[in-house]
């Protein structure tokens, strides 16, 4: 009884240190009032409706999502080509190859915008959302490279030579045989590429310049201080995100059952 | 052509682009960074020098120092407060939670991970704030308010916040691939649970908690949002100063090399851990 009281107190205290910010968070986007602190006054939803219109942080977010499908998808595609390349084991030097394109994981975001903001400026390009996307397939591109390899295993290869012998040409093979094959791989490293480029902000921030992705725009939102409105755009993001993670799940769950 | 030429034909093809890619967008780049760290801003504009002078300024201005001696506390703060704190949590959703909560036990316990990266610092900033949820609470119950915005130990609290969350997943995921025989056959043996735990559980999570230690020391050191949100302008990471160079001072070639000291120190601590696997227990 003893140990039960210790387990469920040490349980309580700690998702109440993890919960907390995020219910403070969602509740005082409801205050009606300038400033998201106690008291609450409330509730209302003008905050909510300022996000939904104001044209910045809507333009943000398209942008946002364009990125994030974008950068991902270049991302898988590489990922799943090097993945197939390096899992028919004919290539001298695999494991060089596979380090090489393991590395950005190794290195900080900050580090990976620094060196693409230094080498655009000496080769005298311009920032633009295509300069984001190219950033978030860089830290993308490890991630997809890993989880696609996890999955070829020798039978996916063998039903690739099986196919070939058959005599489909490349393409089918890919689209026929190898993507079908391994397919919750792709998802998996599509959908959590979206994850990292839609939250990721260091590098939108540095390689961005009039139009920019969501995370950037709240950035700009932090510098007029606590507000409530920033609170509302906070929780409409968190509960979209929580809404994709359960439809995720529960997607998941329908295929075990 | 023979078939297994054909096949490494084909093998290359498909793994070109993403190495093009790489090489690209990422050894191009670093090699300029690492390259623009030699060079020199002049009243001129940038010029090749080629010269370790930023890095002797580095170590020579007590800012540069302090702050990267700043990050190196707040990390090693943070990494320690996470796996106290996450272990025991692990441990509990583990074993003590019933098989069937478990799943939504550890759900709960990453919850804000769905948040925006920027949004939890700044909720936090909400919660520490001067007239802020914290202190209203404190009054309420009598006590005196802390000022905790705009400090360090806001900064930790940020951090320590996130890397429980990700430490209570990879400790828990090392503490399910423990066989449930092992801690029978300790007691059995007479062990009781403080033996049992030291000589069997903790050897063989050690791995699991040295790679979640290594992840937070190399997130965390590098990061800029948490301290430039939550600790002010005053006690500055490295990282807010490697912006400040970017931004305000225009020093490229600065932000530069310490970015390149920063990377060192991430080395390094991946040396540490690669040596900690190795050692034999």
């Amino acid at each position: 009884m003893r140990r039960f009281a210790l387990c469920a107190g040490y349980m309580g205290a700690l998702y109440a240190f993890i919960l907390l910010p995020v219910g403070v968070l969602v509740l005082f986007s409801f205050q009606d009032g300038r400033l998201p602190i106690p008291p609450f006054r409330g509730p209302t939803l003008r905050w909510h409706e300022a996000v939904l219109t104001d044209r910045r942080l809507m333009a943000a977010l398209w942008n946002s999502a364009v990125v994030a499908a974008g950068s991902s998808a270049v991302a898988t595609l590489l990922g799943f080509l090097a993945a197939r390349g390096l899992a028919t084991g004919r290539l001298a030097g695999a494991a060089a190859i596979r380090a090489a394109l393991l590395a950005p994981l190794s290195v900080s975001y900050l580090v990976i915008g620094l060196g693409l903001l230094a080498s655009l400026n000496l080769a005298g390009l311009g920032l633009s959302l295509w300069t984001v996307a190219i950033g978030h397939s860089v830290i993308n591109l490890p991630l997809c490279f890993a989880i696609c390899a996890a999955a070829m295993g020798p039978a996916v290869v063998q039903a690739e030579r099986a196919a070939r012998d058959l005599g489909a040409g490349e393409g089918r093979v890919m689209a026929l045989v190898t993507a079908p094959m391994i397919l919750p791989a792709l998802a998996a490293a599509f959908l959590l590429s979206m994850t990292f480029s839609w939250d990721e902000f260091i590098i939108a921030f540095l390689l961005s310049r009039f139009e920019v992705t969501l995370p950037v725009e709240i950035w700009s939102l932090l510098r007029g201080g606590l507000n409530p409105k920033t609170n509302a755009v906070g929780s409409l993001v968190f509960l979209a995100s929580a809404l994709v993670v359960l439809a995720a799940e529960l997607a998941l769950l329908r295929r075990k059952g | 052509m023979s078939l297994d030429a054909a096949e490494a034909r084909r093998a290359w093809a498909l793994t070109l682009p993403a190495v093009v890619w790489t090489v690209a967008f990422f050894v191009v780049p670093f090699m300029a960074m690492a390259a623009l760290s030699l060079w020199q801003r002049t009243a001129a504009g940038l010029v090749p020098a080629w010269t370790l002078e930023n890095y002797r300024a580095i170590l020579g201005e007590p800012a540069a120092v302090r702050a990267i001696l700043n990050s190196i506390e707040i990390t090693l703060t943070v990494t320690a407060l996470s796996v106290v704190l996450a272990f025991p949590l692990a441990w509990i959703i583990a074993e003590e939670v019933p098989p069937r909560w478990r799943r939504l036990a550890l759900a709960l316990a990453v919850l804000p991970f769905w948040t925006s990266y920027v949004v939890r610092s700044y909720a936090w900033s909400l919660m520490l704030a001067r007239q802020g949820v914290l202190n209203g609470w404190l009054e309420g119950i009598g006590l005196p308010a802390l000022d905790l915005a705009n400090s360090r130990a806001a900064t930790v609290i940020g951090f320590t916040h996130f890397f429980t969350m990700l430490l209570t997943l990879t400790i828990y995921a090392s503490l399910t691939q423990l066989p449930p025989n092992l801690r029978r056959a300790a007691a059995d043996l007479g062990a009781g649970p403080v033996a049992t735990f030291h000589h069997v559980i903790l050897p063989l999570t050690a791995p699991g908690i040295a790679v979640g230690a290594f992840l937070t020391f190399a997130l965390c050191v590098g990061d800029y949002v948490t301290p430039q949100i939550l600790g002010g302008g005053r006690d500055l990471a490295a990282a807010q100063l490697v912006m400040l160079n970017l931004g305000r001072r225009a020093d490229i070639p600065m932000a530069a090399a310490l970015s390149v000291c920063l990377m060192l120190l991430v080395t390094l601590a991946y040396l540490l851990l690669a040596r900690f696997m190795r050692a034999p227990r």
